[in-house]
C-alpha cells in the first residue's frame, strides 16, 4: 500500500479494502516472546482460539505450527491457556532480546 | 401529465412513491410527519418495494439510513427541526461516506422556546455538513426537486446527500394544484441506482468509517469540497434537462423581473411567492422592483448571486433565521461575503423576519420595498415584524 | 456446538496488525463470535476500543465487511444494513444468507447506545448484538459506565478519601434485554470459548433479534497482567460476579455452575481497580457487594429452576 496517499488517490468515500492491517506489524511491542515447541504440542488449539492478535500460525493440515512474530505482542495468554505439562511445555515465555 | 391537488407533504410523499427507494428509515415529527406517514401507507398497500424502518428516534433513523446506503441501497428519509438536530451528529458522516441519501425536510423553528411553525433555523444549523440544500417555493417545486435531488445526489461527480426543504405548514400543509409525472415516466427519469461500494459485496470486503488521524482526515474532507464544487454544474444540468422533459426548468437561482430592477428582494422558500405578488403590484405602480429567489443554498451560488445583483441599486436580503453573530442572518452574511470581489455592489440590507412562523404578509413585503428605497447605506440588520 | 478442529478451517475475521493493547480481550470476543458463523458475516461496531484499534486508516484489521458509524448507533446502523439486505433480496439482487452482527462496548451498549439497541431489538431485525463488556469506558481512559461494578475505581468514579469507588451496583442489562422478549439472550465471558462459540452458533441459527453480553476483562482498566485475560473471566464466573446463562424463548438455562462458589474477594484481590477495598473501613463495601452478588445469583437460580419448566 502506498504511503501518504493524496486525496485524489484514496478509495471512494473513506473505504479501505479488507485486511490492510497485515501491513502494520505490531511484533515490536513485545517485551516477552512465546516460544513454540512442536514436539510437545497436542494441537488442542486453545492458544489459537484465545490469541487476540491472530498470531498463532497453522500449517496446511491445520495443525499449530508456531507464532507469527510479525504480529504477536507477547501477552502470554497462549502460555497460560496451553494445557501441556510443566516438563513438556508446547509454549514457554522468554524475555525478548533487543 | 396528471394534475392533482396536493399539500407539500403529499407532494413529497408522492415523489417518494415514484422514486420507490430501497429503504426508508424515519421517525415522525411535526410538520414533516405526513411525508413518512403517507409513505408508510404506500408500503402497507404494496405500492412500493421499500423496506420501511420505523426507527425509535431520528438519530437511529439516519443511522439506519447510513447502514442501508452502505449496503448499496437507494435510501430516503424525512424530518424537521428538532429531528434534524438529533440527526445532525450523523449528517457529516453521510457526506464523508459519500452516500447519496435524499432527505425531505420541512422547515420548522428550533427550540427553544418550542415552536412547530416555519423558519429556516433548522436547515441553516446543518448548512456546513456537506449536504446539498434545495429550498422550495411551493408544493410543485418540492415535488420536482425531490425527484431531481435523487439524480443530483447520485451523479458520479457529486455522490453527496441532499435535502429538499419546504416551509412548515405554509407549504407542507397547504393544498395546491400540482402537475406530477406518469409513474412510468418518473421511473424512467430516476433510473437504476448505481452502487459505488457495498458492505454486502462479499467478493470485495471493505471497511467503512475508519478512524482517521492527523495523517488522513484532511484528505478525506477534500473529496467533499470537490464534489460540492461539481454539484453546482450538475444541479444546473439536471434542472435544465428536467425543463426539457417536463416543461419546468430549474437552476440555482430564479430571477423574477430582476433584469432591469433597481430594488431587489433576495429570499428563500415560500416568501418568494408572496414577494412575486408584491413585485407585480409595484411594477404596475411604476417601481422597478425585482426578486432574486435562492433555490439552492448548498452549494452556495455566490458568484451567480453577485452577478444577478450587480445592476440593482439596493437589495434586501431576507433571512428566516438568525446567526446571533451580530452580522445578520445566514443568507445575508454569505451574500455579503460573495459580493466582496464584485466590481459593482448594490446597497445591501438584511431583514430577519418570520421567526417561529410569524406571518410575512403582502403588506410586510410592501413595507420592506418601501424602506429599501429609502436605504442610504449598506450593512443594516433589521429584525422585522417583532414587537418591542 | 462448534469444535475447534472445525473452527480452524474457517476464515479469521480479523488479521494481525491491529492496535489493541497487549492481552486485550475484545479481539478474542470478536474472533470467537464471528468464527461461529458458518455463513458470511457483515459487522458494525460502535465507536470505542474495538473500532479504534482495528481501523486506524489506512490499516483495517477486518477481513470481513465492516462499518463504523458513530458511538451510540451500532444497533441502528446494523438494522439499516439488515433492512437493505431484505430489500435487495426481494429484488433478487442478493441470494446468499448473511449474518449481521453489531458490536458495542458497555459504554456504547449500556449507556449511550441503549435506546438504539432497544429500538433495533424491538423492531425485530434479524441481527445479533454483542456487547463486549469491559465494565468501563476504556477507550477514553477508564471512566465509569452503568456496567461498572460497585466498588471499582474508575477515573470518573475514583476511590478517594471519602468515596470508595463507584457507589452504585452495575445495571443488569442482560435482564433488561430478556424483558424485550427476544428469541435469544445470553451472557458469556472471555475464558469460556466453548460457551461463547456455542451461544454464538445458536444465536446465528435463530431468526430475529439476539443479544449476547460478554464479560471482557481489560488488563489496562482492571489492572492485572495481560496473560491473565481469560483467567479473569473464569474467576468472574467462579465467584458468580458474572454468571453464564442463556434465555431461549423465555426459558432460562444456567450454563455454568462453579464447583465451589468462591467469595468475591478472590476476584477483587486480583485487580488494581478494587485494591482500595482492602483499606480499613472499606470492608462494608465488599460485604454489600457480596450480598448483591448472592442476591442476583439466587434470583437467577430461581428463574432457571422455575421458568425452565422443571417445576410448576
Amino acid at each position: 500500500m502506498k504511503k501518504n496517499m493524496g486525496w485524489k488517490e484514496l478509495w471512494h468515500g473513506d473505504s479501505v479494502p479488507a485486511g490492510t492491517a497485515k501491513e502494520f506489524q505490531t511484533g515490536d511491542w513485545r517485551s516477552e516472546r512465546p516460544v513454540f515447541c512442536a514436539e510437545n504440542c497436542i494441537h488442542c488449539y486453545f492458544c489459537w482460539i484465545y490469541c487476540p492478535d491472530s498470531a498463532i500460525t497453522l500449517d496446511e493440515n491445520k495443525k499449530v505450527s508456531g507464532i507469527d512474530y510479525r504480529y504477536c505482542k507477547g501477552c502470554g495468554i497462549c502460555d497460560v491457556e496451553c494445557p501441556t505439562k510443566k516438563d513438556k511445555r508446547a509454549i514457554t515465555m522468554e524475555a525478548e532480546r533487543k | 401529465m396528471p394534475t392533482l391537488a396536493k399539500t407539500g407533504n403529499e407532494a413529497m410523499a408522492e415523489a417518494m412513491r415514484q422514486i420507490n427507494p430501497d429503504v426508508v428509515a424515519a421517525y415522525p415529527i411535526t410538520p414533516a410527519t405526513e411525508v413518512v406517514m403517507i409513505f408508510s401507507q404506500f408500503v402497507a398497500d404494496g405500492l412500493v418495494d421499500t423496506e420501511y424502518v420505523a426507527a425509535e428516534s431520528e438519530h437511529s433513523a439516519m443511522s439506519a439510513c447510513v447502514g442501508a446506503a452502505s449496503a448499496g441501497c437507494r435510501v430516503m428519509t424525512g424530518t424537521s427541526s428538532q429531528g434534524l438536530q438529533l440527526m445532525s451528529e450523523i449528517l457529516p458522516i453521510v457526506s464523508a461516506l459519500r452516500q447519496p441519501i435524499v432527505l425531505c425536510e420541512v422547515n420548522r423553528a428550533l427550540s427553544g422556546p418550542i415552536n412547530i411553525h416555519c423558519d429556516h433555523s433548522d436547515t441553516m444549523a446543518v448548512r456546513d455538513f456537506g449536504w446539498i440544500q434545495i429550498f422550495s417555493e411551493n408544493a410543485q417545486e418540492a415535488y420536482d426537486s425531490v425527484l431531481q435531488a435523487v439524480l443530483i445526489a447520485e451523479d458520479e461527480k457529486v455522490r453527496l446527500p441532499a435535502m429538499v426543504t419546504t416551509d412548515g405548514f405554509i407549504i407542507s400543509h397547504c393544498m395546491e394544484k400540482i402537475e406530477t409525472m406518469e409513474d412510468d415516466a418518473a421511473k424512467k427519469y430516476i433510473g437504476e441506482h448505481k452502487v459505488k461500494n457495498s458492505i454486502l459485496n462479499l467478493e470485495k470486503p471493505i471497511t467503512l468509517g475508519s478512524l482517521d488521524l492527523q495523517d488522513y482526515y484532511f484528505e478525506h474532507k477534500m473529496p467533499v469540497v470537490e464534489a460540492m464544487k461539481q454539484a453546482k454544474d450538475v444541479i444546473v444540468k439536471v434542472g435544465k434537462e428536467f425543463g426539457q422533459k417536463f416543461g419546468r426548468e430549474y437552476g440555482l437561482l430564479e430571477e423574477y423581473k430582476l433584469a432591469d430592477a433597481e430594488f431587489a428582494v433576495v429570499a428563500l422558500g415560500s416568501t418568494c411567492g408572496t414577494t412575486k405578488a408584491v413585485v407585480d403590484e409595484l411594477r404596475n405602480n411604476g417601481l422597478k422592483a425585482g426578486l432574486l429567489k435562492v433555490r439552492v443554498f448548498r452549494p452556495f451560488p455566490g458568484e451567480e448571486i453577485a452577478q444577478a445583483l450587480s445592476k440593482v441599486k439596493a437589495a434586501v436580503i431576507l433571512d428566516r433565521s438568525d446567526t446571533y453573530c451580530n452580522q445578520g442572518g445566514q443568507l445575508y452574511t454569505e451574500i455579503r461575503s460573495a459580493m466582496y470581489e464584485a466590481a459593482k455592489k448594490p446597497l445591501l440590507a438584511n431583514y430577519i423576519y418570520g421567526l417561529g412562523g410569524r406571518e410575512i404578509s403582502l403588506e410586510g413585503i410592501r413595507q420592506i420595498y418601501k424602506q429599501l428605497q429609502e436605504c442610504q447605506s449598506s450593512g443594516q440588520v433589521i429584525h422585522f415584524g417583532v414587537r418591542e | 456446538m462448534p469444535k475447534l478442529k472445525d473452527l480452524v478451517t474457517r476464515r479469521d475475521p480479523l488479521c494481525g496488525g491491529h492496535r489493541a493493547c497487549t492481552g486485550c480481550g475484545a479481539p478474542i470476543v470478536v474472533r470467537q463470535v464471528l468464527m461461529s458463523s458458518s455463513e458470511p458475516v457483515v459487522v458494525t461496531s460502535a465507536t470505542g476500543c474495538l473500532e479504534v484499534v482495528t481501523t486506524i486508516f489506512p490499516y483495517t484489521a477486518w477481513n470481513v465487511n465492516f462499518l463504523h458509524n458513530a458511538f451510540e448507533n451500532s444497533a441502528a446502523t446494523c438494522s439499516g444494513i439488515e433492512a437493505a439486505c431484505k430489500a435487495l433480496k426481494r429484488k433478487g439482487k442478493i441470494k446468499q444468507n448473511i449474518n449481521f452482527v453489531a458490536f458495542g462496548g458497555d459504554g456504547g451498549t449500556y449507556d449511550i447506545g441503549f435506546q438504539s439497541l432497544s429500538g433495533a431489538m424491538e423492531r425485530g431485525h434479524d441481527m445479533l448484538y454483542v456487547c463486549y463488556n469491559n465494565e468501563a469506558y476504556m477507550n477514553t481512559g477508564v471512566q465509569r459506565s452503568s456496567a461498572t461494578p460497585k466498588g471499582a475505581a474508575t477515573t470518573t468514579a475514583p476511590a478517594g478519601k471519602v468515596i470508595p469507588g463507584k457507589v452504585q451496583f452495575s445495571k443488569n442489562l442482560t435482564e433488561i434485554m430478556i424483558a424485550h422478549d427476544l428469541p435469544y439472550v445470553a451472557q458469556s465471558a472471555v475464558g469460556f470459548w466453548r460457551d461463547l462459540t456455542a451461544k454464538s452458533e445458536k444465536a446465528f441459527s435463530i431468526h430475529g433479534p439476539k443479544f449476547i453480553n460478554v464479560l471482557q476483562p481489560c488488563c489496562l482498566g482492571w489492572g492485572y497482567k495481560p496473560a491473565l485475560t481469560a483467567e479473569m473471566g473464569r474467576l468472574a464466573a467462579d465467584t458468580c460476579m458474572w454468571p453464564l446463562y442463556e434465555v431461549e424463548n423465555g426459558v432460562y438455562k444456567l450454563n455454568y455452575t462453579p464447583k465451589v462458589k468462591k467469595p468475591i474477594g478472590e476476584f477483587l484481590k486480583t485487580q488494581d481497580r478494587f485494591r482500595h477495598l482492602n483499606k480499613p473501613g472499606n470492608g462494608a463495601v465488599v460485604e454489600s457487594m457480596q450480598k448483591e452478588v448472592d442476591r442476583r445469583w439466587e434470583a437467577l437460580l430461581l428463574r432457571c429452576k422455575h421458568e425452565g419448566g422443571i417445576q410448576k
